[in-house]
Order: C-alpha cells, then structure tokens, then sequence
C-alpha cells in the first residue's frame, strides 16, 4: 500500500468516472495518454542504454587511486567537431542497432494513435473538450490541480504535426546521427522532447502545459548543447535555456495573476469567468503570458537564443527550433483565445512584436553565409507572421501558418542537413577544416544531389508564398485577416501608445507585404548560392559530394509532398469557387468548436473575410511580390562571383552591420550580462556580503570583544602601586564631581 | 497497514523509541570505541555498519507515522512525562502536520550522511558516528518538543555535535568557520532562552506559582504588545540566523563549505529549517500581533525577497562550487520565509514543500559535491570543465539534481516553489513578483555552474581518469533521485498531510493574539 500503487488505483477510478456522456468515450480517445507515453518509453529504453553503455562504477574507496595514471575506463571518443559543422561521424555505438528501431518505432505508434484518435474525432462531432483527469497534482486552499489531458481540435491539429513531422525527422535521424557516438543519448532526448511538447498541447490547464513548456526547455538545453565538449555548443545551451526563463517568468506572472482573480487554473475554469473580468486584468495577464511566448517562440527581445541554438545538431533544428517547440508560443496564444480575444492592447501588442520581429529578422537573413543560421533568422520571422495572425485574432490563420511552416520549414532544414551531410562527408575525405555550413563553399550543389535541389526548391517556393505551394495559402490569409480587421474589430477600435488600432493594423500589413518580399530574396539567395553556379568546395573534395542515403531523402520527399500541398488544408473560398478542388476552408471548420466564438469576438460577430474582389487585390499583390523579390535576388545576385569563405573579404559598412546581427547579442552583454556579473562580484560578493556583512559587522564585533579583552586585560597589571593610584585619581575625581556641582 | 500499526501500539512508543533509538546506537558505538579508536579500517567499518543500520531502523521505526497519522489535524502519538516538577518542565513531544514530514525528512537523510562519508571520513570515526547519532536525538527532538524549555534544550543538544563536526572534520579553515557558527547561533539563541524563560514564568501555575513551560500554555497567554514584541525579536533573532535570513546569513557560507560532505548535508538539508519551522511553530501563533504588524510583515517580507535574488546573485559569482550551493540555500530559504509571512494556506503549504525539497535536493548536491572532491580534491568550478565524458553517471546525477534545484516542474523543486508564489502573490503581490525573477537568475547561476564542471572541453589532465560513481554512491543517490520525480509528479499525499496544519496556522495566526491583546499591561 505504497503511495504510487495508491495513485495508479486513482488513477483507474478517474479514468473510469471519465467515461461518461461525451462523445469521445470509449473510442480511441481513451488510449489518448498513451501518446507522450510511447515516446517517454522510448527516452527511457534510450537513456537507459546510454548509461549502460558508458557506465563504469567506480572503485569502492574513490580515493584510493588518486595520483594513479591508470585510466579507469577506456573514455569515448571526443565528439567535438572537428570542421566547422555540427555532423560529427567517429564510431557507431553499440547499442546503434536497437536504438534505430526504439527512436523511431514510438513515434510512429504514437503517431498511428493520434491518427486513429483523430478518425473517432472526425467521426464523433465532438463540440466539447474531452478531458481526461488522471490524478490530482496538487491540491491545498483554493487550489485544486488535476493532471489532466484536454483533447480538442486545436491540441489535435497540434499532435498531427508534432508527431507526424516528429516521426519523419526521428527517421532523417537515423541517417544522420547514426555514427556519432552519443546516438543513444540522442535519441533518449528527442524522444523526450516529443513527450513534452505532447504534454504541452494536451495539458488541460495553464501549471500542466508549463510542465511541458520548461520540459521542452530543457530538452531544446540538452540538444543544443548536445556537443558539449565545445564550449560555443554548451554556452549556446545555457543561454537557449536562461533566455527561456525570463520568458518563464513572465508566464509564472501570469498564473499568478489568474490564480488570484479566478482561483482557477484550468482552461475551461478560466474561459467560463473570462468575460466577466476586468479588461485590464485580462490585459495583463495577456501580456504576461506573451512573455512567455516572446521568449519561448523566439520574438524581439528574447529572439537572441534561437540563432546560437543551431549549434544543436540539424534534424534537432529542425524539430525544435522549426517545427515544434518554438511554436508553442503561437499555439498558446491560440490556446488562450478567450483571453486575449477580450483585449485588443494585448493583442495589438502581439501583431506589433510578431510584425516588427518579422522584418528585423528578414533583414538580418539577408546577409547570413552560414546555411542554417539563414534558416534560423528565417524560422524568427515566419514566427512573428503568425504572431501577427494570432495577435489580430485570427487564431485559424495564425495555426494554418503553423502547420505549413513545420512542413516547409522541417524540409529546408533537414535538406540543409542533408546538404551538411554531404559537405561534411567530402571535407572529410581530405582532412580538410574548411566550414561545411557555409554557403560560400557550397555552390553548384544541384549537380550532385539532385533530389535534395529539386526539395528545397519546392519548400523555397512555399516559404516565398508563390501559389499553389503550402506557403501561399496561409501567408496569404494572415495578410487578409489583418486587412479585413482594420475596420470594424476591436482592435482597430483600442488604441496602442495613443496610436490608433486601424493605423496601426494598416502598418502592420505594409510591413508583412515588406517581409515578404525579403522573404522571397534571402530564400532565393540561399538556394542561388547553394545550388546554382559553379561549385566551390575544392577540386579534390567535390568528387565526394553525393546525395544521401534514402533514410534521410525519404523524410524529404514527404514533407516535399506536404509542402506542395498543404495549402489544401484550408483553401480560400475564392480559390474553391474559381477551381473544383478541395473543401473550403476545411481546417477553420475544424478549429470552429475551439476558436470560432473568440474569433468572432475580435470581429464584432461577423465572419472576417473580404470582398471577392479585394481579396483578388490582396492576392494579387502578394503574389507579385513574391515574384519580384525571386526575380530580384535572381537577377543581382551572382552566384559565380563568390568567392569560398577562407578568401572572402570582410563586409563593410550596413553590410557588415546586418552580417553581424545588428550587434544585438554585443549590447545585451554590455548592458545586462556583464553588468550584473560584475556588480554581483564586485559590489554584492565582495562589497556587501565579505566586506560590509562579515568584515565590519561580524568580524567587526569579534575584534571589538577583543578591544574590550584587552583593555580590561591591559588595566590587570597586578602592580598595587598602580591601583592605588587609580583608586586615589577616583576619589579625586568623584569628589571633584560632587563639588563643583 | 493501520491495524498492523495499531495491533503493535505503534503510536503509545514510536516517539520517545525515535528519540532512544539513536542514543542506543551511539551508547554501544561508545563501548565499542573503549577498546579501539575508530583508525583502523577493520573497526572504523564495524562501526560505520553499526551507525548506518541503527539510523535504517530510526527510519524504518518513523516511516509508520506516514501512515498513523494520515490526516495531519492536531498532535499525534503524544507522550507527556514529569521531568523538572519543581520547574514546570516537562518531558512533552508530540508530533503535528507541520514536524511530520521534517522527521520523515530527518530519518531519511540521516542513513544517507553516513553513507556519504563513508570513506571520506578516515580519523576518529567512533566518534564522528556518535555524534551523528546523538545529533539525530537532537533534531527531532526540536521538531517533536511540545515544552519550550525541552525544545531549548534539543535545539542545544543538536547544536554541539555539528560545533565538532565542522571543527574536527572539516576543512582548512574549519576553526574560523566553526566558531563563526558556534556564536553566530548562540548570540541568537541565548535571547530565545530570555525569552522562553519569560514566557514559563508568565505562564505560572497561579496557586503553586510554579511556572510552566508548555507549549500548549504559552499559546494561551495574553501578553502586552510590548512584551510581545520584545519576545517575538528574541525568537526571531535566534530562527533567522538560522534559517539563515539575509543579512544574518554570513556564517552558512563558511560553514557549509568547511564542513565534511555529512555536516553540509545535515545543515542545509535539516538545520537551516530549523529556523523556519521555529518560525512556524513559536513565531508567528505565539506572537500573531507582531508577526501580522503590517511594518514588521512587510520588513520580513522584503527580506526574504532581497535574499532571494541576493543570494542567486551571489552564487553567480562563487568560484567554489560548495559556497555556491550554500549561496543558493540562502535564496531558497528565502521562498520558505515568504510563503510563511505571506500567510495564505498555498503560500505556507508551499513554504513547507520547499523546506522539504531543499533538503533533498541541495542534500543531494552537497552529496555529490563530496563524491567529486573526494576524487580530485578540489572544490574549485574550475578545476573541473568537460567531465561529463569521464564521469557520465555523476553527470547525469548532477544534471537532474541541478534542475530540481532550479524548479523545473515535474520535479519537487517546482511544487514548493510554484505554491509560495501563487499563494504570496495574493497578499503580497509586487514583493512575489520580484521574487519570481529568482528562477532567472537560479538557471542563471546553477546551468553556468554545471556547464562549467560537466561540460566544455576536458582540459585538464587530472580530470582524465577520474572514476565515475561507485555501488555505493548510486545506492546513496537513488533514493534521493527518486524522491525529487515523486514529489514533482505526486505531491498531493504530502501536501494532503500538511494541509490541516497549515489551514491551522493561518487561522490561528489571523485570528489574532487571544482576547484581552488590547489592554495593554492587563497582566504584569
């Protein structure tokens, strides 16, 4: 009768009381905490095996064989690169084998489950939740927190992506990371970074998800610093992780502030008393919780980790820092619909720093030579494209983009990571040291790996929105939702710093037309340099560059597929009336249930969507931008005057300026870091606590109970004759006193 | 379970056996020491066996209150003995929601301290274990006394062995440290006798005039606001050095890092909630008018929360490891004083999960401080960088310790954490606010710390062959690795025992001094 008996028979009780009128019960619904199960079980079986495999327990006195030059155990080789890339072959693990199985198998069961849970959705009509109290987690005063699940159509949407695109970037792994000695450790991590950001979207409350939110956190820390031996890897780590925090913060703030106005944690507790609170309150506790988005989805200010976090390993870029995790901000938003549907300023405070991170972002890709930090500035700015949607309450649309982006994006990365893969493959064949991330040294690619080009065209395409490509579609209604909300919306009618909503969401627009045209450039300059005109790797190297292997260029040509097709998921009305394919906007019909009543909220009650013909404008303009920027970047760049990046000359000027990132990361350090490194030694360490503190007051008093001592023992001279004339100087003295009174 | 428990009497013994039990052992580890000085491997393991086995039993013995006393409302499994007649002391302990689950803490923590020094301590081993032992009588005695003149004493009787144990067993500047922790706790806890002195003379027997030390009557008195404030300075003086509150917090450093690896665990891990629980036993129902003084709350308040940030600010900056882990008790203590002050049944709730979680987690640190030193001699953060390669068990422990301690939710480090900040932030909101910042600045100072020991490059040649964790080591660690994923998963048992406790508190404490509080000078 040990408690965890007691809390799995609580936990059957509950799951049994949970069986009750709604339609999910008793479908595959039931089996919904097996999802993140599947993958905790495989980090276990995984981080099981990677200790065992390294583990080598110490002699029984540890002391005993100090000074001795015996190693104890032969140590593993040192995984630090040795080239300037993050792939990292030395000698495959043992345990490869079977962790090649593990990783990916719990993925695609937990990808099948969700599938099949996703067939009973489709097929039960569910307009309610379907929550699943596990057991309780904490439980005093006002407080009542279950564990709990809450499935719905937007934790749905979100399990389809995280575990389909999940499952293909496990395979990509396979591939890529198969040689590398801590490959157990690898996937023991990924694995459990899947069962965090399962936990994340299905949490039924705000304490729940944010187990998930820091758990993702720190599988992000792991995996960043995967190569820890390099100290650049390990500080990218730590920062991905303390830049987090301050958004955390911000996120516990908020909690706070719901805990002490409504008492309540969970979702549905919140959003039934929701409109009855103060819009301040709710304001407030908006703002707090984007925060927590800002740092965890990477926006201006917090953005600075996600760049360094490319240090990580590529398939982990591309699901974490791509696909997933720093998505969860948008999706939180999304999540809290009620809440911020029911304050414009926190909303037009969402689309500003989506708007203006987008542009600050789009400007730095241009300038990038290091192929996965062009894709990291441009993951920052396709985030704030969907801050912007989900700011302007256009929670659909914010989702939509999402999900294309984690087809493109996951695409471009892992083609950038086949790219390194063969990079890497040729440097090493000569023993050279030259960077394989670097696009100077790349160029030509297309002649030797063929499918890889033909791929990330496709996502190129996407990302750059040109029709009939994922991207388009829900670029595009991001654009629209802004537009149509200018007027009649509460935000055009809410002011932010005295400027007016409608102005403000005009702005907004312009910049996103703005974006997208640098959007199209800096993607085409990427694909310019790494596939197109002559190859400038090195004469002995090039022989070696080949496509990879088919566990790796599989995954491609799937996410290839998805995302030439993604957009099929919610096409455009007038797009369905002008071609018979497809449903009309299939995934806010689905979403409805969710977040269709908040998104007529910010919308006054009416439907959202424009005029035929300015929506025809609309999307005439995009496109058009879109293929300006392409031709642009097509015609001024020249790709067969680059030179490799050991004979570039340094940039000047506002080149050199946007190369180096605006200086941003110089700043912080300069006005935060080493501010509060230096006050804390100088001042607190060394002025208060040793000297202040302990010097004057502690030691001070010690030294001043020995003055005393010595006083006391300095007059104990045992000399009478001295006494006595103390004892005469005193009476003296008492009766000078008494006299001259 | 509880027919088993009830079918043995288990609650007419189990405390008075908690409190022999210890002495028993330390009473055969002195015979034994008559006849050999501990020096020599063979009777130095001998009695290593007999202390760790005695302290199994004390945990073994205390585990059935888990149990017995499920519910958490009101004494428990009380003994009340005449001890000084003439003096109205008594020999009365009890046990209640809040000192439950510090003497489960105590009898869990205490098997491990002998563990860990099992090799690292070599000299005078007999008596190193004795006064382990005795200590243990000591600390629970504190938690269990229900007689203010008992708890005085077991609050000396604690105090004593830990003087010797940082003195003889510890490091270079074990003197200086020793001392500095000697007075530091005695120049508070002399007042506190001043004060419990008064408090049993108030308190006499109007027809004797036999004053009385119990608890239970000095929660009766009615004193002048006067007399109370003076009383409640005396105990808050000696219960913040002890906790340790900032700015009476410049002997833990010194302490900690000077103490063998057992003494640091038993002061981080026990004696620091000494002073918090002396808080939540005597401070605050004793005294409720001065503790709810506006002035005075807010001051204790903004002090938790200077300690809070301070000490993570200061442990940034620590370049020996143990002095940071000290550093940052310094700033989860903080959390405890907030959620006690705050007083919300969340807050104080919280306040007790961190007391707990501190003492498993930075216990555990200082555990694995110890293996590291013990191998390489240093405690230095940068005599290490890259070790995780050569010693992934020990990194992988440190990790995981590393994050409870930083309150990643899903380990304990989070529940209390979490709790004193929801809970604070509804009487305190700006000052809870401000605190919250202190999980920057933890992740801050502690993933600095651990990426500096664990990870960069391996640069260093003498770190190259250093062996990873032993059996023993691992035995020592897995308990503690799995209290911090059972708290953080499934909290509500402990907090479901705590609970009655602390909604008693608050009540208590709200409602106020008993009446006659307002006439000033009512009783001389």
């Amino acid at each position: 009768m040990t408690a965890l008996p007691a809390g799995i028979m609580l936990l059957l009780q509950e799951a049994a009381r949970a069986g009750g009128a709604h339609p999910l019960a008793g479908t595959a619904a039931d089996w919904l905490w097996l999802v993140p199960v599947l993958p905790l079980l495989g980090f276990l079986i995984n981080g099981a095996l990677s200790l065992v495999a390294v583990a080598h327990p110490g002699p029984a006195d540890p002391d005993a064989g100090h000074g001795e030059a015996k190693p104890a155990h032969a140590l593993p080789p040192d995984t630090a690169g040795a080239h300037g890339d993050d792939h990292h072959p030395v000698a495959r693990h043992r345990f490869a084998g079977i962790v090649s199985v593990i990783g990916p198998l719990v993925l695609a069961l937990s990808f099948a489950l969700t599938a099949a849970i996703f067939f009973a959705m489709r097929a039960a009509h569910a307009e309610e939740p379907f929550i699943q109290n596990y057991f309780t987690w904490m439980i005093t005063g006002e407080l009542d927190l279950a564990m709990a699940f809450q499935l719905d159509q937007l934790a749905m949407v979100m399990m389809l992506v995280i575990t389909g695109v999940g499952t293909l970037i496990h395979v990509f792994s396979v591939g890529y990371m198969r040689d590398d000695p801590g490959y157990p450790r690898y996937f023991a991590y990924l694995n459990l970074f899947v069962f965090f950001m399962l936990v994340l979207v299905l949490g039924a409350s705000y304490p729940v998800m944010f187990i998930g939110w820091e758990g993702v956190g720190l599988c992000s820390y792991l995996l960043i610093g995967f190569w820890f031996s390099e100290k650049a890897n390990a500080d990218a780590g730590k920062k991905a992780f303390i830049v987090n925090r301050i958004g955390d913060f911000g996120f516990l703030i908020a909690l706070m502030l719901l805990f002490a106005n409504v008492g309540k944690l969970d979702f549905l507790g919140i959003a039934a008393v929701a409109p009855g609170m103060s819009v301040a309150v709710v304001t407030a506790i908006c703002l707090f919780l984007f925060l927590g988005c800002v740092g965890k989805s990477a926006q201006i200010p917090l953005y600075v980790w996600l760049p360094d976090a490319m240090a990580g390993p590529t398939p982990v870029s591309a699901l974490i820092h791509a696909a997933t995790m720093v998505t969860a901000g948008v999706y939180l938003v999304a999540r809290s619909s009620f809440l911020f549907s029911l304050a414009p300023v926190a909303g037009l405070t969402v689309a500003l720093t989506g708007a203006v991170t987008a542009l600050f972002a789009a400007t730095i890709g241009l300038k990038q030579w290091d192929i996965k930090k062009i894709l990291a500035y441009s993951t920052v700015s396709q985030l704030g494209f969907m801050f912007i949607a989900v700011g302007v309450g256009a929670y659909v649309a914010g989702i939509f983009h999402l999900a294309t982006h984690a087809f493109f994006k996951a695409l471009l990365f892992l083609g950038s990571g086949s790219v390194i893969y063969a990079m890497h493959a040729a440097y090493h064949k000569t023993g050279s040291h030259e960077d394989a991330q670097d696009v100077r040294n790349m160029g030509g690619l297309r002649r030797y790996m063929p499918v890889t080009w033909v791929l990330m065209w496709i996502a190129t395409l996407a990302i750059a929105g040109i029709p009939p490509f994922a991207g388009f579609f829900s670029k595009d209604e991001i654009l629209a939702s802004v537009y149509a909300r200018a007027h009649g919306s509460n935000l055009a009618e809410a002011s932010l710093l005295g400027i007016p909503g409608s102005t403000l969401l005009y702005f907004i627009y312009f910049i996103g037309l703005v974006t997208a045209l640098l959007t199209a450039i800096y993607m085409t300059r990427m694909m310019l340099y790494t596939f197109h005109g002559p190859n400038r790797t090195g004469e002995a190297e090039r022989g070696a560059l080949k496509e990879a292997p088919w566990v790796m260029t599989g995954p491609l040509v799937v996410l290839g597929v998805l995302s030439a097709f993604g957009g099929w998921l919610n096409l455009p009305k007038v797009f369905t009336d002008a071609l018979p394919v497809g449903s009309t906007f299939a995934l806010e019909h689905w979403l409805e249930p969710v977040v269709g009543e908040h998104q007529l909220a910010v919308t006054h009650g009416k439907a959202a969507h424009l005029a035929a013909g300015t929506e025809y404008v609309l999307i005439g303009a995009a496109v058009a931008i879109a293929v300006a920027g392409i031709l642009v970047a097509w015609r001024m760049l020249k790709p067969e005057q680059l030179v490799p990046k050991k004979d570039a000359p340094a940039e000047q000027g506002i080149e050199r300026v946007l190369a180096e990132k605006y200086f941003v990361d110089e700043g912080y350090d300069r006005v935060i870091v080493q501010p509060v490194y230096q006050g804390s030694r100088g001042f607190l360490w060394r002025g208060v606590d040793a000297g202040l503190i302990d010097g004057l007051f502690v030691n001070g008093s010690g030294w001043l109970a020995r003055g005393f001592g010595w006083l006391g023992s300095a007059a104990q001279t045992g000399a009478v004759g001295t006494y006595a004339w103390v004892l005469v100087l005193g009476v003296i003295a008492v009766i000078g006193v008494f006299t001259l009174r | 379970m509880i027919q088993l428990l009830d079918s043995i009497g288990y609650t007419g013994w189990v405390l008075p056996a908690l409190l022999l039990i210890p002495l028993a052992g330390a009473a055969v580890l002195l015979a034994l020491a008559s006849r050999g000085n501990g020096d020599e491997p063979g009777p130095a393991r001998t009695a290593r066996m007999i202390a760790f086995f005695t302290l199994l039993l004390e945990f073994a013995v205390s585990l059935g209150l888990w149990w017995s006393f499920e519910s958490g409302a009101g004494w428990h499994a009380g003994v009340d003995l005449a001890w000084i007649p003439t003096w109205g002391v008594r020999f009365s302990i009890g046990v209640d929601g809040i000192a439950l689950m510090m003497v489960l803490l105590t009898t869990f923590l205490m098997p491990l301290t002998v563990l860990g020094g099992w090799t690292s301590v070599r000299t005078k081993v007999h008596s190193y274990l004795i006064l382990l032992l005795v200590m243990t009588t000591g600390m629970l005695g504190v938690f269990l006394a229900r007689d203010l003149f008992l708890f005085y004493v077991m609050w000396e009787v604690m105090l004593v062995p830990m003087y010797f144990i940082i003195g003889i067993w510890g490091g270079e500047r074990r003197i200086y440290a020793s001392l500095k922790f000697f007075i530091y706790t005695m120049v508070g806890s002399i007042l506190m006798l001043v004060g419990i002195i008064y408090l049993g003379i108030q308190s006499a027997n109007p027809v004797t005039g036999a004053p009385d030390f119990s608890y239970a009557a000095a929660l009766q008195l009615s004193l002048s606001p006067a007399a109370s404030f003076w009383l409640f300075g005396a105990f808050f003086l000696a219960f913040a050095v002890k906790v340790p509150m900032f700015p009476f917090h410049t002997w833990l450093p010194d302490a900690h890092v000077e103490a063998p690896t057992a003494g640091s665990v038993i002061l981080a891990s026990i004696m620091l909630k000494m002073g918090t629980f002396g808080f939540l036993r005597f401070a605050l129902p004793l005294f409720p008018g001065v503790a709810m003084d506006p002035v005075v709350r807010t001051i204790i308040i903004a002090l938790a929360v200077v300690a809070i940030i301070y000490g993570a600010l200061v442990a940034l900056v620590q370049p020996d490891f143990k002095k940071l882990v000290a550093y940052s008790s310094v700033s989860h203590m903080g959390f405890v004083m907030l959620g006690i002050f705050a007083l919300t049944v969340e807050s104080v709730q919280g306040a007790l999960m961190v007391m707990i979680n501190h003492g498993i987690s930075t216990g555990a640190l200082f555990f694995l401080v110890g293996m590291i030193y013990e191998r390489r001699h240093s405690r230095l953060i940068d005599a290490y960088g890259g070790i995780a390669r050569v010693v992934p068990m020990f990194a992988a422990a440190l990790t995981l310790v590393a994050l409870s301690s930083i309150a990643l939710p899903g380990t304990n480090g989070f529940i209390g954490e979490f709790l004193v900040l929801i809970g604070s932030f509804k009487t305190y909101p700006l000052l809870t606010a401000l605190a919250a910042t202190g999980v920057i600045f933890a992740a801050a100072y502690m993933l600095w710390a651990i990426q500096r020991i664990l990870f960069n490059r391996l640069d260093k040649d003498e770190n190259r062959h250093l062996p990873d964790l032993n059996w023993r080591e691992i035995g020592l660690l897995t308990p503690l690795v799995a209290a911090i994923i059972w708290i953080g998963v499934y909290p509500a048992p402990v907090l479901r025992r705590m609970e009655a406790a602390a909604f008693d508190l608050v009540q208590r404490v709200e409602r106020g001094p008993p009446s006659g509080f307002t006439a000033p000078g009512a009783r001389p």
